[in-house]
């Protein structure tokens, strides 16, 4: 490589490298900011603001879900499987892949006894595809978890 | 030595537009069958016979046009910002044609992964679009290849031009891991991937077939349009040369003229 071309290649490396970390500072500053919503052990320990707006998320907990005797009216609890659980109250119409052990986001406020109003329940379906035959047989049930 | 010899030959040759031209007709006219074959059967299986998915039924099916179109539109821009490094280096013509001619491409290859992204989130999760971090950064991802449109548009001197259009896509390279490592770094409500090197896929090896099929025949019908988008390019600047008098010569007849 002709010494030129070795200096351009220098100079357009430094130029990556610097937009590279500037990037990554700014990202890891704005990490709270990036993030979409609290997980389970930040409402629990005070970390997600009361009585604002916010969006939080956890897996529904198995046999939480109790629904109103009239109405759209529905209460459940979401967790993060680590001993961090919250309830949501919810009145509404939930996405259609909502069920038990289903990551959920739920947009809303959080009241002083940190039960979490949600006006929005979003379903955050996981990376795991597979045909309904398939489920139960030990090979893919692990990758679930 | 021989290898790097036979490298070094054909990095020249591929630099050449008038060697590149002659010999790409056939490559163009290859990549274009097997892509659209490739289409066509991937899509067909896809759509059409494999078994729905057990939580969201027959709405995951747009899983086989999602995931193609976005891991092509980060390969175009990988081969631009690649392209970008050859030209601020080495100055060579060819490189910024091929930027101008695969930028077009992998815009409309990324607002593709996004329209289809919206569609899918919204019967999944409850909601087309979401401000997180892998949809903000895919995104990010389309405006860049809108600047690279853009910027060539707003410099009238195409050698300052064409400078200010790499320097942008080597820059803009940095947007990749970040999209890819966004649902890692961040909580988003996009799920993570499902496809890692070196790991056991998520999906089903059902799934996986078309889905290779339909990937496969993106990047090759992608590689077919870009080709012949470059050819373009090449007859344009080089239109005063006397090779494209010659060839002109010999196609008219074909070209009309």
């Amino acid at each position: 490589m002709k010494p030129v071309r070795k200096q351009r290649l220098a100079v357009v490396l430094f130029v990556l490298v610097g937009a590279g970390a500037t990037a990554g500072l700014v990202m890891s500053a704005m990490q709270e900011n990036i993030n979409l919503f609290y997980e389970p052990a930040k409402v629990v320990n005070g970390e997600a603001p009361l009585g604002t707006v916010i969006r939080a998320g956890g897996m529904v907990v198995d046999g939480s879900v109790v629904h109103d005797d009239t109405g759209l009216g529905v209460r459940f609890t979401l967790t993060d499987y680590a001993g961090h659980d919250f309830d949501v109250v919810y009145n509404g119409i939930l996405p259609s892949l909502f069920r038990e052990g289903q990551g959920i986001l739920v947009t809303g406020r959080l009241d002083d006894d940190r039960v979490f109003a949600a006006a929005e329940v979003l379903a955050k379906h996981d990376e795991n595809y597979m045909p309904p035959e398939l489920e139960g047989i030990a090979g893919h049930q692990s990758a679930t978890e | 030595m021989g290898l790097v010899d036979w490298a070094k030959g054909a990095f020249h040759k591929t630099g050449s537009p008038r060697w590149f031209f002659l010999g790409s007709r056939r490559w163009m006219v290859g990549l274009y069958a097997a892509g659209i074959a490739l289409i066509v059967v991937g899509s067909t299986i896809g759509l059409g016979f494999v078994p729905p998915e057990r939580f969201q039924g027959d709405s995951f099916r747009i899983l086989f046009v999602h995931v193609p179109a976005v891991h092509l539109a980060q390969a175009i821009y990988v081969a631009v910002a690649v392209a970008g490094l050859v030209y601020l280096v080495w100055r060579m013509k060819m490189a910024d044609m091929v930027i101008e001619a695969a930028a077009p491409v992998g815009m409309a290859v990324t607002a593709a992964g996004l329209a289809t992204g919206v569609v899918w989130g919204m019967p999944t999760w409850g909601t087309g679009w979401v401000w997180d971090a892998r949809i903000i950064s895919t995104l990010v991802l389309l405006l860049l290849f809108f600047g690279l449109l853009a910027l060539r548009q707003a410099i009238p001197r195409p050698d300052r031009a064409a400078m200010a259009v790499s320097l942008l896509a080597v820059v803009g390279v940095v947007n990749l891991p970040i999209i890819k490592y966004s649902v890692e770094w961040f909580t988003t409500l996009h799920q993570p991937a499902s496809l890692t090197l070196g790991e056991r896929p998520t999906i089903a090896p059902v799934f996986l077939v078309p889905l290779a099929l339909n990937a496969l025949g993106y990047y090759c019908l992608a590689a077919g349009i870009v080709i012949a988008a470059l050819r373009m390019k090449i007859i344009e600047r080089e239109s005063g040369t006397s090779w494209v008098a010659d060839w002109l010569a010999g196609h008219e007849d074909r070209v009309g003229g």
